[in-house]
């Protein structure tokens, strides 16, 4: 059983390699319910991949993620003798993992509410007049009542990326893995998709929020990360981290991201 | 002219063997190159190196070869089939290989991300092949398998070599008994043309139904 205390995401000591790459070095991190966590730093920190690991999209080799008490990626056991799990058990424990993707990823093939749809009624088990309502609830909280029955590609990237959170969180995820969504839009379609993430946080949904939008890390986490060569250096709340950063590299990344820099924007 | 018109009947039969031989192959192609098609995808080394060296060992072989093989060799192996399941056989063995090919393409041509979504929200690997992967691999896949089936009704014509009286082999009997050849392989190559053009058209109408599929 679950100690009452523990967060509804664990990362313990997790490691992970590519080849001889280490992309993944004892990562520790812990979530609790209703927090929201923003990831910062460089490419090719080890951000995406640690976030993909969280509903294992991403295997990780060394030490433990668990979910609301659940290890995600391996039934129990211990070190170099517990096994991957199988197909089924990882759709299950996925389906109550919400991820949002940098490309969207919406399904081609299906309209705005099909996309929501698909999940409540092959998951879930909804019937389809049920599953359309809820879908159809969930498009109209992010704006979109107007465009259930077009398909993606008639979408602008905002309100693909809009489909896709309400896809997310139709399925009433336990957590919530945002993956730099507004890094593929254009910048004057970022606002809407970040206020429908505010909106989300304010309603108490936990999220794990991987960006490089810096004044929206700041504005919506109650903690933010610095990962960097696949380590946490530096940890601790929003006005610690973005507003009088100590760590050295952390100093030399805020300052690197732009020339107008990115907090005074949004002050 | 009157003698083909005299041996309509007689080809029609020829006929009737053409189009069961072809939409045997068809059939059975289909159902095993999908299937081995998404394991040579998905599946881990041991599923995905047999099936690698069957579609390149098969691929590299002659179809005649492999007609022979199955007709007269493998009764030596004590595997005795008349000549229509041994042309079937060797027929379907050798297009499932392309049907493989054709699959794997397709599938591949998906990219990653929509895996990704149909993981994420709670699928299970035959789900997401049905709901996610499959309808929009259709589209890569059709126009390259109709030419696949094209390829197998003209390729039905070689079992007339190991004695099965398919339109080809009707064809040349009847020349056999009226030595006209002319108007008979004149009307021969009519019936071939005919099924594959309306296999043909009925692939871009298809094209069509799929086209609003977009990445």
């Amino acid at each position: 059983m679950r100690p009452l205390s523990e967060p509804i995401v664990r990362v313990r000591k997790v490691g992970k390699s590519f080849g001889e790459h280490r992309v993944l070095e004892a990562v520790d991190l812990d979530v609790e319910r209703a927090q929201v966590v923003a990831i910062i730093g460089p490419s090719g920190g080890g951000k995406t991949t640690l976030l993909r690991c969280v509903n294992l999209l991403e295997t990780y080799d060394e030490g433990s993620i668990r979910v609301d008490g659940v290890e995600v990626g391996y039934r129990d056991g211990d070190g170099a003798r517990r096994r991957p799990r199988g197909d089924r058990e990882l759709a299950r424990i996925r389906a109550d993992i919400g991820m949002v993707f940098q490309l969207f990823n919406l399904f081609p093939h299906l309209t705005a509410a099909e996309n929501v749809m698909l999940g409540l009624r092959k998951v879930r088990g909804l019937p389809k007049e049920k599953a359309r309502e809820r879908a159809l609830a969930w498009l109209a909280r992010v704006g979109l009542s107007d465009k259930v029955d077009s398909l993606p590609a008639q979408l602008s990237g905002g309100q693909q990326q809009r489909v896709g959170i309400a896809r997310a969180v139709a399925m009433e995820p336990k957590v919530l893995l945002l993956d730099e969504i507004t890094s593929a839009l254009d910048p004057e379609l970022v606002g809407e998709v970040l206020a429908v993430v505010q909106q989300l946080a304010k309603e108490g949904m936990t999220m794990i929020v991987v960006t490089h939008e810096m004044g929206f890390a700041r504005d919506i986490s109650d903690r933010v990360v610095f990962m960097e060569r696949g380590r946490i250096a530096a940890e601790g709340s929003p006005a610690e981290l973005l507003v009088r950063p100590q760590h050295e590299r952390l100093k030399t990344f805020l300052s690197s991201l732009n020339p107008i820099h990115a907090l005074e924007r949004s002050e | 002219m009157r003698t083909a018109i005299e041996s309509l009947p007689f080809l029609w039969q020829g006929l009737l063997v053409t189009l069961e031989v072809s939409a045997l192959v068809v059939a059975i192609s289909l159902v095993i190159g999908v299937v081995a098609g998404v394991g040579i995808v998905y599946g881990p080394r041991l599923v995905y190196w047999p099936i690698r060296l069957y579609s390149d060992l098969i691929r590299g072989i002659p179809v005649l070869v492999l007609i022979f093989f199955v007709y007269y060799g493998l009764p030596a192996l004590g595997l005795n089939l008349d000549a229509f399941w041994a042309a079937v056989a060797a027929l379907a063995a050798f297009k499932t290989a392309h049907v493989i090919e054709i699959a794997r393409g397709a599938i591949q041509s998906i990219h990653y991300g929509q895996t990704d979504a149909a993981k994420a929200i709670g699928l299970t690997f035959w789900q997401r092949m049905h709901h996610v992967v499959f309808p929009q691999a259709v589209r890569r896949f059709l126009p390259p398998w109709i030419n696949a089936v094209t390829d197998a009704v003209k390729g039905s014509a070689l079992v007339s070599l190991i004695g099965v009286v398919d339109l080809m082999l009707a064809v040349q009997k009847v020349i056999g008994r009226t030595y006209e050849p002319m108007p008979l392989y004149v009307t021969g190559a009519i019936i071939y043309f005919l099924i594959n053009y309306t296999l043909s058209s009925l692939s871009r109408r298809l094209e069509t139904r799929f086209a609003h599929i977009r990445e």
